[in-house]
């Protein structure tokens, strides 16, 4: 598929290196050459030295043939201009990064609509999402959701004292019966979709699919805590800061928001009712300390530098609070991170890169069950996919146990007009389900894929 | 240097060329030629060479730089014409390997240089191998490797920049793959278009086709000790202009079938290209009209060997060192223009050429008034300081190699203007140059000495000298 990105930067990067490997043609647009040498240097990809809003720079990128076009460029402004001008050209579906909150209210609905945007990306948005349902559940290391929260998968680590290290598959379903099901494991650097038969061991990564309540049900059998994060505490005031901000104030917590820049602290101030901002520089224990981090429920670090991150959630881990998440946008820092005990990071750039992902999957498939969300699992070594079901003779109405499944592939949920089904040997598939696969095999673009 | 990647895919590269000699062999069993056991054999060797660096080096990780890229280039170029020179060797038709091995180099970089004295004692099928690593040589075989086999590497644009000749090595289209197949659709084509047209002309198949393949590398090995001088008026003309379109920037064809006509009547390069060509082909033609008393005869003649010296093929219909002074100067000064970047033709290459010319202009306004500021622009574009000085170095590089090759030549009993040419003929990937080692006349004279150097001299001037001068840097082997 023909795919044009305007935008190198760290999320530009991100996104074409996950659609140069899922095999697409990219061309890429950007005004900076120093940006667009390290795209043709690292991945293979074209590159158009322009002005994205400019029509011949979308010319000489191919635009007419374009099934996709995606602006991430740094402006909001010239993302949606160059998405109406692409789209007015001939790109066949555009997508625009739109992160200013300003645009992110009703407006939205307004630019979508007019500029005739397929999608609308903010990652900042996507990340303090991603962040806040991890908050209501502590314990795991990530939670992903799917289907407007019918159904979540949570990632958990196992600590040597763990309930669950030692015991197999099917022995855990005796001592703990629940509607769940754990469809993926890393161990090391392997991924394995594992049967009744397979022993837990501690150090495990484990994913467990079900609906909110019978994941709450599970954890609190289990013996881990999962108290909700009541007061949260969070260094660097950036956009990913506020919109958690927002959604943690609106659920109750406390919120206290560190920032070095005297006028951020102001707008973050008056943006948010309710939350203590202090102005100071979150390198410094002290200033933590006294901010009350000892007593929080959560520490989160969110300033522009990976390493800063880290290294401050370090020492709050070394504090004992009992929840640390460092934003982490390169994948190398993200495994050091893992190393120090960091279970969970959370990086915008993944979270986004994922989205277009999944859209470029839907696109190319567009006949098919469509793609509804996609993430990548386990250091991107397996991927849990929603597909909206057909009415396909190949796996519709057959009990899940006749179907001839590809190995490493999982059927780990299905949802039935909002009910949450943790599918058995004997369910089936109905036309208009909502389906969630596991796999840690080949690429899917289709729910059919998963007959061998 | 990831060594363990970079001989895996020499490998590969060793298995294309054994897949490729199967065609001389084809050629060999029709004509029922005994040179058929010499390509079995150099067939199986590379094979087996090639298969077992594959096997033992399976394991492998793929990570790849650009001193990956430099490397497999240079490396392969060097082991690919120590294997094609083989047939030649084992056959007994060329006795002397070194000989051969100057052949085949001359063969691969397709400048067309000979060391045999009497070309038409050779076998079909070695004369067809001759012509054919022309072909493989003047799109170049790893661009052909890129098409048929690699598709994950991420990046490819390394070997690509290596290999394809030209300041800025651009791709068509997104994926590496695709640029390189698309690179190789064209080239085919127009191959084939010359091929039927050489045919039309009354030309008998092998030599259409060998003279074909002559023609795409920009090579210049014929089949005949004359050249093209004993083919028709038709024929001449044909191979002239194709000659000519072998020496344009593939890029342009693709943009033609694109449909992106502007963005060809643009380029500056084509239209200094052309302009160069028509210019000396006028010039040359009035310098020579006395010698053969009709219009047609002069232009033809001049046309032809404008045409075969900037594409820096090397036919020729009629022995150019007899013609004045005014005539060899320009076609003597076009060897060192060559053609586009981007074609399969040798030189400095015009785009270099008109850069260099517009740095030289600017720094003459930076000396009248200090503080302005100038900015090279190519195409209605910028072009950016890092290419520039790229392009500035080249140059330097280019005459401090030429310096060095020519004085290595010195050593030789023959006249200056003999080593000279020779130099720039090799070195620019032309072919004959002028006095002994003329259109009628052919390299065999020289030492095994000069014969190993002019084969450096061709590889350098193939691989546009970064390549062949990094393998000697400690730098590039230092395990990483």
């Amino acid at each position: 598929m023909n795919i044009v990105i305007a935008g190198c930067g760290k999320i530009g990067s991100t996104v074409i290196a996950s659609l140069t490997a899922e095999g697409h043609s990219i061309t890429a647009i950007d005004t900076n050459v120093k940006a667009l040498d390290a795209v043709t240097d690292n991945f293979d990809a074209m590159t158009v030295c322009g002005n994205a809003a400019d029509s011949d720079a979308l010319n000489e990128a191919g635009i007419d043939k374009a099934e996709l076009f995606v602006a991430l460029t740094g402006s909001d402004e010239v993302n949606m201009l160059s998405c109406f001008i692409a789209k007015k050209m001939g790109a066949k579906y555009t997508v625009a990064r739109i992160r200013n909150p300003e645009y992110n209210d009703q407006s939205l609905g307004l630019l979508r609509l007019h500029l005739d945007l397929a999608g609308a990306v903010n990652p900042d948005y996507l990340a303090a999402r991603e962040l806040f349902n991890i908050l209501k559940l502590p314990s795991a290391a990530n939670v992903e959701t799917f289907s407007r929260r019918n159904l979540e998968m949570i990632e958990l680590r196992l600590k040597p004292e763990s309930a669950l290290a030692g015991l197999r598959l099917m022995d855990m379903r005796k001592k703990y019966p629940g509607q769940y099901l754990v469809g993926v494991v890393q161990r090391d650097d392997k991924v394995y979709i594992p049967d009744g038969n397979f022993e837990l061991s501690p150090g495990d990564k484990i994913g467990i699919t079900a609906s909110p309540t019978e994941l709450h049900k599970l954890l609190k059998s289990i013996g881990t805590t999962q108290k909700q994060a009541k007061s949260v505490m969070i260094v660097g005031a950036g956009r990913t800061c506020f919109y958690l901000a927002k959604m943690l104030l609106a659920g109750g917590s406390n919120v206290t928001i560190i920032e070095k820049d005297m006028k951020r602290c102001n707008e973050m101030s008056d943006a948010l009712r309710g939350a203590v901002v202090i102005n100071g520089d979150g390198a410094n224990q002290d200033l933590l300390l006294e901010a009350g981090l000892e007593n929080t429920d959560a520490f989160l670090s969110l300033t522009g530098m990976d390493e800063e991150n880290i290294l401050l959630c370090y020492y709050a881990a070394t504090k004992n609070v009992p929840k640390v998440i460092p934003k982490v946008n390169r994948d190398e820092f993200a495994l050091i991170a893992e190393k120090m005990g960091l279970d969970t990071v959370v990086s915008p750039r993944k979270i986004s890169s994922n989205v277009f992902v999944g859209f470029a999957r839907a696109l190319k498939n567009s006949l098919g069950s469509k793609i509804e969300t996609l993430y990548k699992l386990m250091d991107g070594k397996a991927e849990a996919l929603e597909f909206d079901a057909q009415d396909d003779p190949s796996y519709v109405r057959i009990p899940l146990k006749d179907i001839r499944l590809k190995p490493n592939t999982l059927v780990a949920g299905i949802i039935r007009s909002r009910k949450t089904i943790i599918p058995m040997g004997n369910d089936t598939i109905l036309p208009g389900d909502k389906v969630v696969i596991l796999t840690a095999g080949k690429r899917m673009n289709d729910l059919a894929d998963i007959i061998k | 240097m990831n060594r363990k990647m970079v001989f895996f895919t020499l490998g590969q590269l060793l298995l294309i060329e054994a897949a490729l000699m199967v065609l001389p062999l084809i050629v060999s069993l029709i004509y029922r030629e005994t040179t058929v056991f010499a390509f079995l054999i150099t067939l199986a060797a590379t094979a087996l060479v090639g298969g077992a660096l594959m096997f033992f080096l399976r394991k492998h990780n793929k990570t790849m730089y650009a001193r990956e890229g430099f490397a497999i280039v240079a490396i392969s170029w060097v082991a690919l014409s120590l294997f094609g020179a083989l047939p030649f060797f084992l056959s007994r038709e060329i006795p002397n390997y070194i000989d051969a091995f100057f052949e085949t180099v001359s063969g691969f970089t397709t400048t067309g240089a000979s060391i045999l004295t009497n070309i038409e004692a050779l076998s079909h099928g070695m004369l067809f191998w001759r012509s054919f690593t022309h072909w493989v040589g003047g799109m170049g075989v790893l661009v052909f490797y890129m098409a048929i086999l690699s598709g994950s590497s991420e990046k490819s644009i390394h070997i690509m920049r290596a290999e394809v000749p030209g300041p800025i090595v651009g791709k068509l289209v997104p994926r590496a793959k695709d640029t390189a197949r698309v690179l190789y659709l064209i080239y085919i084509a127009l191959t084939v278009v010359e091929i039927i047209m050489l045919l039309f002309g009354g030309m008998p198949l092998f030599d259409s086709v060998v003279h074909s393949f002559g023609t795409a590398g920009t090579g210049g090995f014929g089949v005949k000790a004359d050249s093209i001088g004993g083919y028709s008026p038709y024929c001449q003309w044909v191979i002239a202009v194709f000659m000519i379109l072998f020496g344009i920037n593939f890029n342009l064809y693709y943009l033609i079938l694109i449909r992106r006509f502007k963005a060809v009547l643009k380029n500056a390069e084509l239209w200094v290209y052309l302009g160069t060509v028509f210019a000396a082909i006028a010039v040359i033609s009035f310098n020579i009209y006395s010698m053969y008393g009709s219009v047609a005869e002069a232009v033809r003649n001049s046309a032809f060997q404008v045409a075969s010296i900037v594409s820096t093929t090397g036919y020729s219909t009629v022995d150019f060192n007899l013609w004045p002074g005014l005539s060899k100067t320009i076609l003597l000064l076009l060897m060192f223009m060559g053609s586009c970047a981007g074609s399969t033709a040798g030189g400095l290459k015009v785009s270099r050429i008109i850069l260099i010319f517009k740095m030289c202009r600017n720094e003459l306004r930076h000396l009248l008034n200090p503080r302005t500021v100038n900015v090279v622009k190519i195409d209605g574009k910028q072009v950016d300081g890092a290419t520039l000085k790229n392009a500035a170095n080249y140059f330097s590089l280019y005459m401090f190699c030429f310096a060095a090759i020519f004085l290595l030549l010195a050593f030789e009993p023959f006249s200056i203007e003999t080593n000279f040419s020779a130099t720039a003929a090799c070195f620019n990937n032309i072919g004959p140059g002028f006095d002994a080692v003329g259109p009628s006349a052919n390299f065999a004279e020289y030492s095994l000495f000069s014969k190993l150097i002019l084969s450096f001299a061709m590889l350098l001037g193939r691989l546009e000298l970064f390549p062949m001068i990094l393998l000697f840097s400690r730098g590039l082997w230092r395990k990483k």
